[in-house]
């Protein structure tokens, strides 16, 4: 696999690679043919293939009922990541049980994938808890509003595993923007160095909130690898396909003592960068238009209908499951409590802190002041 | 590998040996930072680890202390127990990102789910006539910040054992090591912890005024007190030991027996943690204060070059000029 994943980044043998046309690995069109690719096969049953394209519907919809929650006044603040299924469950559906997975803020198709219920995503962004889930869980960390300093937790540990002996390997989900960020460069050094096992996946969506790619580096993402001494491959992050076998073999690399790898799925942030972001203010409607034509999920639906691997009926019922779901979360976010209003207190050491017990014991007694009075 | 019960040694020997003593009790425990390997790091505080660890337990880092931290924080969720030596003081700041919005924060964030028992080594302070970024004070913004435990041991026996205690706890430790006493030979009894990592300790009682200090501050207060005797003055010096949390009980008590209180450190007072001090003693105990908790360290400006760092510092006469206003109310 290590070999594959060398191929595949231009090494020797290959055409030199040109940083305007950078190779994309692709096994299914915008158009829905499927292709092959010399180093990439993946070989899914029909029932898989249904299962990505579930995947893909059920994120898309609850991801695009959580705006309209938004809209609603339900949540303070969300990041859609329409245009993004299939980097998301692609990468997501490569990954085992047992490996380790740290995200940004937008993979809520990875989360989906992983186990954690949309729910917990949105009472973070509804302001109810700073996290949400219990990572142990499903080895799926927290989302991280800082971007870059998780690519550092993600390679500590893969660091980790390594010294464990464990047959796992961690994936780091970040975008083209945290690219930029120094704790990235760290994070690929730190990896190397050590030969950890973790996969870099970044979700190049080419805007972070208004910047265009082109403004945040002169390179293609993965090309970065190369200078750090590990392989990197580009993918069209919008054919579930091609990402689900590059993540996969990248898995592989990493898991085999081979070290990090760093994967581009090259797609596009359909909406805005989150719900108070105007992208009209930045980007053409032609632009967008486009990269509808390169739509993750209608590019697998065709591919299905067309060689008769779904049909009416199953569409029909990803449908029912995906209103279902969407009710749900409406349901269940409208009727999410408040937290108490001294939980801030509770976790802000393991151990006991005298300062914390002072305050609290202060605030309380003040809050009990308000009691007294309203009986 | 079992140290002398009682024995006189430098507070690099006695870091050294509780590096040495955690390393062989728990094997989840780890030695990480720029050159602690081979060389011992540059102070030799982890001299011979990796020899008798590995590289594998005690480990040479790139040179990015961002990266360091951060893949400590890596290292910890994976259920290790890493302890990061940061080279010098003023180079903590490419970590601060990692220590403020990651380290602090992720134990809240997981609702109580992950630990980080982290401890960051930080050689602090000055005296030692270095260059720039090397002889900084910079406790206050990690005192500041919830989530992170901020302590700095002033003697060998406290640093073997305060280090201990550090490598110990489930929270992220912010150890802060006074470099001009690292060379300093005291006596030091290792068989039994002399008091708990947060608790400050009277070094010295006396009636008329309690000199509030830490870390480097504390054998420069002694010498006031007993520079002061000869002008019939009996000065209480009171070590503070922790600064996240802060004994305040402790401080309490020291001012009501003296009613009086100066505090000393070498970081700038504004906004330092002499302003906590006298904050907090004005309001638990206002009506035993006989004059304002003042304060003496070092000024706004810049940590200045070597040669003028006298100036900037505070001495024995400068914490001697502050008794003597608190004692003229």
């Amino acid at each position: 696999m290590s070999t594959d994943v060398a191929d595949a980044a231009g090494g020797e043998g290959g055409a030199p690679v040109r940083a305007h046309e950078p190779e994309l690995v692709q096994l299914l069109t915008p158009e829905g043919e499927r292709v092959d690719h010399p180093a990439y096969a993946i070989d899914l049953t029909p029932a898989e293939l249904r299962s990505l394209y579930r995947d893909m519907a059920l994120t898309r919809r609850f991801d695009g009922e959580a705006v309209a929650l938004q809209r609603q006044g339900e949540l303070a603040l969300w990041v859609s990541a329409l245009g993004q299924e299939a980097a998301q469950i692609g990468s997501a559906r490569a990954t085992r049980r047992t490996d380790y997975v740290f995200p940004s803020y937008r993979e809520h198709g990875v989360a989906w994938c992983r186990g954690v219920d949309p729910l917990s995503l949105m009472s973070m962004y509804r302001g109810v808890t700073n996290g949400g889930w219990d990572p142990h869980a499903t080895n799926f960390h927290l989302y991280t509003i800082v971007i870059g300093p998780v690519a550092l937790h993600a390679t500590g540990y893969a660091m980790g595993v390594a010294k464990d002996g464990a047959d796992m390997a961690v994936m780091c989900y970040f975008g083209e923007g945290g690219s930029s960020q120094g704790d990235l460069s760290e994070a690929f050094n730190f990896a190397a160095v050590n030969n950890a096992p973790v996969v870099f996946f970044c979700q190049n969506n080419q805007w972070s909130i208004s910047t265009p790619y082109e403004k945040q580096s002169r390179v293609p993402v993965y090309q970065r690898a190369a200078g750090f001494g590990f392989p990197g491959v580009r993918v069209d992050g919008n054919d579930v396909l091609a990402v689900m076998a590059v993540t996969r073999a990248a898995l592989d690399h990493a898991r085999g003592h081979n070290g990090p790898v760093l994967v581009e799925a090259l797609t596009y942030r359909m909406g805005a960068h989150a719900t108070s972001d105007d992208p009209t203010r930045y980007r053409l409607a032609e632009e967008t238009a486009v990269w509808e034509r390169k739509d993750p999920i209608a590019r697998l639906r065709t591919y299905l209908e067309r060689q008769s691997l779904a049909g009416a009926d199953f569409f029909a019922h990803v449908d029912a499951e995906a209103d279902a779901l969407a009710a749900r979360v409406r349901d269940g976010l409208r009727s999410m409590p408040d937290p108490g209003p001294t939980e801030f207190f509770d976790h802000v050491y393991a151990g006991q802190h005298a300062l914390v017990d002072e305050e609290r014991a202060q605030f309380e007694a003040y809050l009990s002041t308000f009691e007294e009075t309203t009986r | 590998m079992t140290p002398p019960k009682i024995t006189a040694l430098s507070m690099v020997r006695a870091l050294n040996e509780a590096l040495r003593s955690a390393l062989d009790e728990d094997p989840k425990v780890l030695v990480m930072g720029e050159d602690v390997g081979r060389l011992g790091g540059v102070f030799r505080v982890t001299d011979g680890l990796q020899k008798d660890f590995g590289e594998d337990r005690v480990t040479d880092t790139p040179l990015a202390e961002s990266g360091i931290v951060g893949t400590a924080i890596g290292l910890a969720l994976r259920g290790y127990r890493p302890i990061v030596e940061i080279q010098f003081d003023g180079f903590t700041f490419p970590a601060f990102n990692q220590i403020v919005t990651q380290l602090a924060k992720l134990h809240a964030r997981s609702e109580g789910v992950l630990r980080l028992p982290v401890v960051i080594r930080i050689p602090y302070g000055g005296g030692v006539g270095a260059i720039e970024h090397h002889s900084e004070s910079p406790e206050a913004y990690f005192a500041h910040t919830a989530g992170l435990r901020v302590v700095t041991p002033s003697t060998p026996e406290d640093a073997f054992w305060m280090l201990r205690q550090a490598i110990s706890t489930d929270d992220p430790v912010i150890f802060f090591e006074p470099k001009r006493r690292y060379w300093e030979k005291a006596r030091a009894d290792l068989s039994s912890p002399p008091a708990a990592l947060h608790a400050a300790r009277v070094v010295r009682p006396g009636r008329d005024l309690t000199l509030v200090a830490y870390g480097p501050m504390v054998g420069l207060c002694v010498e006031a007190a007993e520079a002061a005797v000869a002008e019939g003055r009996d000065l209480e010096v009171l070590d503070l030991r922790s600064l996240s949390p802060i004994d305040f009980d402790a401080v309490q008590a020291s001012l009501e027996r003296t009613r009086r209180m100066v505090v000393v450190h070498e970081a700038p007072v504004f906004f330092g943690a002499g302003a906590e001090v006298a904050a907090r003693i004005t309001e638990r105990c206002f009506y035993h204060l006989e004059a304002p908790v003042l304060r003496v360290g070092g000024y706004h400006s810049p940590y200045p070059a070597s040669r003028m760092e006298h100036e900037y510092l505070p001495t024995v006469d400068r914490v001697l000029d502050a008794v003597d206003r608190a004692l003229s109310y």
